[in-house]
């Protein structure tokens, strides 16, 4: 079997020295799609912010390893650059600054420690277009400060879209399903979808299995109080639907 | 407080007054005395003064200073660098320390019979044309005082009723002398219907001390509108004191933008009265300072009359030990009904020891009004970096990025175009790592 691109062992984390995560324990290979569910408050978002290098999170202990280094050793920027990528659960609003800005100047920064030439302006064009349909955003959008105004089926959209113009190896998805109606559900699934392919793994990071009947996961995985307690393929998403959490909370504690 | 350097003005008046533009006239002569005896009982304001709480103009009034007799060279490169671009279109009068340059000035044909002329030859050749809007109009304070026992050089703007002026006047006071003292006066005189933006710039030599003693006064006519830009860009030594007073005529529409940059200690008043119902007016502003810049507004806006509008938003960048004042006020009068105020000041530190003090206050005297105020000071946003780093965007452009979009919310409504690129320009320059954001776009 091949080397996992991501490996995570024994990782705890803890915010203002509250602990969130207890141990995790997970290994992600290039071309899976791991969904990760669990109640509120499990830490499934921490999970999620601590591999995209949030520091408001304190690692208190564990290794994560990415393309066998140490994430977690590398700034924010550099782990986007060497192709991690979090789709937020809330999508920040950056009044005066255009999405088509944001999007060059951050296909232009992984482009540049690829060792690519920046793109110019008509290629930049031509892919920003390409994707943008993916995802059914019209141009007005680009030109718009990023996200600001945007309703919350939009947020979500330009996540996808940031995460297509970037073309990731790893895609670590924060509740992108949360607050969706089914329309917008099943765009944002479509420009998830069209993303899969064997060189690329994706974390599905989600409260509900919803999204999973648009984007099927090859493994399911449940975190409870810090710490993965169950793992298995699909069928684990349905019997969590069916059942709840509590079930899993009860013979985890 | 200085003493000294108050009696030196006031002794200086007496060897000067005499050849004054305008001496001679009765009233101009007055006009000037009652002022010198205004400034000669009060002095320069001390920080037990309200008003001046933030502001310590001891450095200023421990300097001497001196009126240039004569103005130093300036080339024509010099004053094109300070211009927008060689092909906009406007009416440029300069002056250098406080005299008249017509040799570096475009003022060209103002249209319908408009003028936009020296304010001293007018004073000299027919000074009765400035008595209506200079006899009565003190402007309050000290340094209003002095500017209007000295006022010898400015511009006259006056645009008859119902001319529209297609292209800004640009009135540039220079300073390039050290110790030099300038009091340029600025008269507006919109009539009826009539449309005009003026810019007022002022810059100087880096590395000298000089004082920048400016007093603005416009009028405004009945349905008229007035678009007023005033850009700082004194010397990094300067001394820099402005007060702009406005009176809107009915249905009126003012618009203003202080975008103050330079100098060492800058302080700008504008006072805005609403006379008559309908009146409407804007006052934008930036700041942005750094080192041990004192940058400080004092604003009030007026509602005297129903149904008037008025809109602020003021923002400050402060990075080094600067300090930003922001104290801003609106006061709706009893028989302002309807009317609607909205006040907001928004600062951002870049560093721990850049400091701001705002202070927006509301005072409603009728009941049937909409009212709203704001005021913030705070750091770059730790989450907005986040998102900006998490695209794989250095951390170094994201806090260049999030900076120029704080300022670009003022910039952005800069109606001129070729000034607001200028803007940009320097904004680019100034803000920590702000080439970034051109090398990345």
């Amino acid at each position: 079997m091949t080397a996992p691109l991501l490996s995570i062992k024994g990782l705890q984390a803890s915010v203002a020295g509250k602990p969130i995560l207890r141990g995790v324990d997970l290994e992600v290979r290039a071309g899976e799609v791991h969904a990760i569910m669990g109640p509120n408050g499990s830490g499934k978002s921490t999970l999620a912010q601590v591999l995209a290098g949030r520091e408001s999170f304190e690692v208190s202990g564990g290794s994560v390893l990415y393309q066998g280094r140490d994430l977690l050793a590398l700034a924010p920027e550099e782990r986007a650059r060497e192709g991690v990528f979090l789709a937020f659960q809330y999508p920040v609003e950056i009044p005066g600054v255009s999405n088509v800005y944001l999007l060059k100047a951050a296909v232009n920064a992984v482009r540049k420690h690829r060792g690519l030439a920046p793109l110019d302006a008509i290629d930049f064009l031509k892919l920003v277009r390409e994707k943008a349909k993916l995802v059914e955003m019209g141009e007005e959008f680009l030109q718009r400060s990023v996200n600001e105004g945007f309703s919350g089926g939009e947020k979500k959209r330009n996540e996808v879209l940031q995460m297509a113009m970037l073309d990731p190896k790893l895609a670590i998805l924060d509740e992108t399903d949360s607050g969706l109606d089914i329309d917008a559900l099943r765009v944002v699934a479509n420009g998830v979808n069209a993303m899969r392919g064997p060189e690329r793994a994706m974390v599905l990071v989600t409260h509900y299995q919803r999204l999973l009947d648009y984007v099927v996961p090859d493994h399911v995985h449940v975190l409870a109080h810090g710490r993965i307690v169950r793992s298995a393929g699909r069928e684990l998403a349905l019997e969590l639907e069916e059942r709840g959490y509590g079930w899993i909370e009860a013979q985890a504690a | 407080m200085s003493e000294q350097a108050h009696a030196a003005f006031v002794a200086d008046f007496g060897r000067r007054a005499a050849e004054l533009p305008g001496g001679g006239t009765s009233w101009v002569e007055r006009m000037r005395r009652l002022a010198l005896e205004q400034f000669a009982a009060s002095g320069f304001p001390s920080r037990h003064e309200e008003d001046w709480k933030y502001t310590n103009v001891e450095p200023l009034a421990r300097h001497r200073f001196e009126a240039p007799a004569r103005p130093a060279a300036v080339s024509a490169q010099q004053v094109a660098a300070l211009g927008f671009g060689a092909d906009v279109r406007e009416h440029l009068l300069v002056f250098v320390d406080g005299h008249f340059a017509p040799e570096l000035s475009r003022p060209g044909a103002l249209p319908g019979g408009a003028s936009a002329t020296s304010l001293a030859q007018v004073l000299s050749r027919e000074p009765a044309r400035l008595e209506p809007y200079l006899a009565g109009a003190m402007p309050s304070g000290a340094f209003g005082a002095l500017n209007t026992a000295f006022a010898a050089e400015g511009a006259f703007v006056h645009v008859p009723r119902g001319v529209a002026l297609e292209a800004p006047v640009r009135l540039l006071y220079l300073s390039a002398s050290a110790d030099a003292v300038t009091h340029p006066r600025t008269v507006l005189v919109l009539e009826d219907g009539a449309q005009a933006s003026v810019i007022e710039q002022y810059a100087g030599g880096d590395g000298i001390v000089y004082f920048s003693n400016a007093v603005t006064q416009a009028l405004l006519g009945a349905n008229s509108s007035l678009t007023h830009y005033k850009l700082q860009q004194e010397g990094d030594r300067a001394f820099h004191v402005a007060a702009i007073g406005l009176r809107q005529g009915r249905d009126s529409r003012f618009v203003s933008h202080s975008l103050a940059l330079g100098a060492s200690l800058a302080r700008t008043d504008i006072g805005v009265r609403l006379e008559a119902s309908g009146c409407e007016c804007a006052l934008n502003g930036l700041y942005l300072a750094g080192g041990s810049q004192l940058t400080d507004h004092h604003t009030r806006i007026d509602h005297l009359q129903p149904q008037g509008r008025s809109r602020e938003f003021y923002r400050g960048i402060l990075d080094g030990r600067s300090r930003g004042v922001f104290a801003g006020s609106v006061v709706v009068h009893p028989d302002a009904q309807k009317t609607d105020a909205h006040l907001a000041n928004h600062n951002l530190l870049l560093s721990r020891g850049a400091e701001a003090d705002t202070k927006p206050q509301l005072e409603i005297y009728a009941d049937d009004v909409k009212c709203a105020h704001g005021a913030t000071v705070g750091q770059l946003d730790e989450e907005m970096l986040f998102y900006l780093r998490s695209r794989g965007i250095p951390a170094e452009l994201g806090g260049a990025l999030l900076t120029y979009a704080f300022a670009q919310d003022v910039v952005g409504r800069i109606a001129h175009a070729p000034l607001r690129a200028r803007m940009a320009d320097i904004l680019i320059a100034r803000l920590p790592e702000g080439r970034l954001i051109r090398e990345n776009a």
